[in-house]
């Protein structure tokens, strides 16, 4: 008859409790995750006790698939711990390594207690192997995932970050673009614009690319689309600051932006103040400059 | 894990169309789409569904909430038993069509979603499935 | 079957819509303003968008229709308070309906069509209007 590999691991498990229970605190403090000052002893103890108990209790049931029910309180726990992991900045080594410094001491238990019973420690070696990777692998799904949550939060935050949209006067806005434009940080940019036209009743928007390093036929599709969408709620764009460079490389990649562009931000201002029927006039002879001034 | 939500819907009159679109919102809103998100994808699920009336002769189509890892999505499986599209590739550039349309529907449902995929036998029907994720 | 209902105010004609088009409503839409149109020999028309979430390509060429009939009739056709989502997703379906005129909100809409009325000096005073 086949020795049942379950049957061998929860009887060590529970009978050497306490041993497997020290060994892994050991390992774990002389692990990585204690030097990096990210976590204190005492939680990390906290920790590994709720893991190993919940591990203990989910073998009792006879099962040794990390997928069945018994284990889903420890699934959850690992999940979390997996989880607040990924937002301390901890490496992935360093997380995964929680749960799989768990088979050694297990490993060791059941030589000691199986003998001379070969048979019964290849078996209990086997289940033991594959719950803890198992449960490992889950650490590290998770990890992933909370780690790909921070980063597309992030990149959220800064493509928001990086697209002030600024009132230049009633019903005038600017929106100043610095940096390289990609289909999502465009996207970000033209739902900011748009939404400022609409909370600040606005009729003319200026987008000055003075910042932008290049603008190839992709950027000017979406400077495009931008400014159709604008129009279609009413709005008129105005485009300005397309450095001399840039000029070149749009007629020599054969870029056709069939708006109204000014060279600078102010020729755009004056123009929009000209179209809401404004006018700049200087109402006395400039004050002379002094030295210090001039410096 | 609870399996995932889908619903069935008949498409045999412009009322189906406006249910499409309801249902469609229904799950953008659940998933948390944005709202611009919400807007293209109900837009690309009243471009198809009036296709699949116009052109298919009525069908249904299918929506579900789908997820792979820490994303979420929402699916839409349009279906008819119609003509079928002949020319697939001409089909989807714009203002082509067959109809009297505008002909920016294929290409723009294409254009306002993550994923696209058309299998279409003539004679046979013709199948659209679109994703847009979060 | 129910109608949008269409208001007149001066020489201009007003409608709001204010509900989920369907297709029908849609093309009732259409034929209901041109006969206004005629009957009331209105030079304006705005329509007033705010409350819908999506325009599809249908009620894009609905639209559309209405602007080019109008023309036809010799009145200016205006939609305003589109939302910045549907405008977004009108652009990437690749309607960008250049042949209708557009505005923020009925205010400058309103104002649009004013300043076609004076031109033709149709309420007889013909105020001077700067430019466009």
């Amino acid at each position: 008859m086949a020795i049942d590999g379950t049957q061998v691991l929860v009887r060590t498990v529970t009978d050497d409790e306490a041993a497997i229970l020290e060994s892994w605190l050991t390992l774990l403090k002389s692990g990585g995750s204690l030097q990096t000052g990210r976590i204190r002893e005492v939680e990390l103890q906290a920790q590994a006790r709720t893991v190993f108990g919940q591990l203990r209790d989910a073998l009792a049931s006879g099962e040794s698939d990390g997928h069945a029910a018994s284990y889903e309180a420890l699934r959850e726990t690992l999940a979390e711990i997996s989880r607040s992991r990924a937002i301390q900045g901890f490496t992935p080594t360093d997380t995964a390594n929680f749960v799989f410094s768990l088979k050694e001491p297990i490993f060791t238990a059941l030589n000691k207690a199986s003998g001379t019973d070969l048979a019964a420690l290849t078996a209990g070696t086997q289940t033991a192997s594959r719950l803890l990777d198992g449960l490992g692998l889950h650490t590290m799904e998770v990890f992933q995932t909370s780690r790909e949550e921070v980063i597309g939060r992030q990149s959220q935050e800064i493509a928001e970050l990086s697209t002030p949209v600024v009132q230049l006067w009633d019903g005038i806005l600017a929106l100043p673009l610095i940096g390289t434009l990609d289909s999502a940080r465009t996207g970000v940019v033209m739902e900011n614009l748009l939404q400022a036209i609409v909370d600040e009743e606005a009729e003319i928007a200026i987008i000055d690319i003075t910042g932008v390093p290049t603008v190839d036929t992709l950027v000017a599709q979406h400077l495009l689309k931008a400014i159709a969408a604008a129009r279609l709620m009413g709005a008129d764009c105005i485009i300005s600051g397309i450095r001399p460079q840039i000029a070149q490389t749009m007629v020599h990649l054969g870029v056709e932006l069939n708006v109204v562009s000014k060279a600078t931000l102010a020729d755009a201002f004056a123009l929009a103040l000209r179209r809401t029927g404004r006018t700049v006039v200087r109402r006395a002879a400039p004050a002379p400059i002094t030295l210090d001034e001039r410096r | 894990m609870p399996p995932p939500k889908s619903d069935v819907l008949p498409i045999r009159s412009g009322d189906d169309v406006v249910r499409v679109r309801q249902a469609t919102r229904a799950r953008a809103i659940e998933i948390g789409l944005s709202l611009v998100d919400q807007t293209k994808i109900i837009t690309a699920a009243s471009e198809l569904a009036r296709n699949t009336l116009d052109y298919g002769g009525g069908g249904e189509v299918a929506i579900e909430v789908v997820q792979a890892g820490a994303r979420r999505g929402v699916r839409l499986a349009f279906q008819d038993k119609g003509p079928g599209i002949p020319d697939i590739a001409k089909a989807l550039t714009d203002h082509y069509t067959t109809g009297g349309g505008l002909g920016l529907g294929l290409g723009g449902a294409k254009r306002l979603s993550n994923e696209f995929h058309i299998e279409s036998t003539p004679g046979v029907g013709t199948r659209v499935v679109i994703a847009r994720w979060k | 079957m129910d109608r949008i209902p269409i208001l007149k105010l001066g020489g201009a004609l007003i409608v709001t819509i204010q509900v989920d088009m369907h297709d029908r409503l849609a093309m009732a839409l259409e034929e209901d303003l041109t006969n206004r149109i005629v009957s009331t020999g209105a030079r304006g028309v705005l329509i007033e968008i705010s409350a819908l979430e999506i325009v599809d390509s249908f009620i894009g060429r609905m639209l559309d229709n209405i602007a080019a009939i109008s023309r036809v009739l010799d009145a200016e056709t205006v939609v305003v308070g589109m939302r910045p989502a549907v405008a977004i997703t009108l652009v990437e379906l690749g309607l960008t309906l250049t042949g209708i005129k557009t505005a923020l909100n009925v205010e400058r809409g309103m104002a649009l069509i004013q300043a076609r009325l004076d031109e033709d000096g149709d309420l007889g005073n013909a105020r001077a209007t700067s430019e466009e």
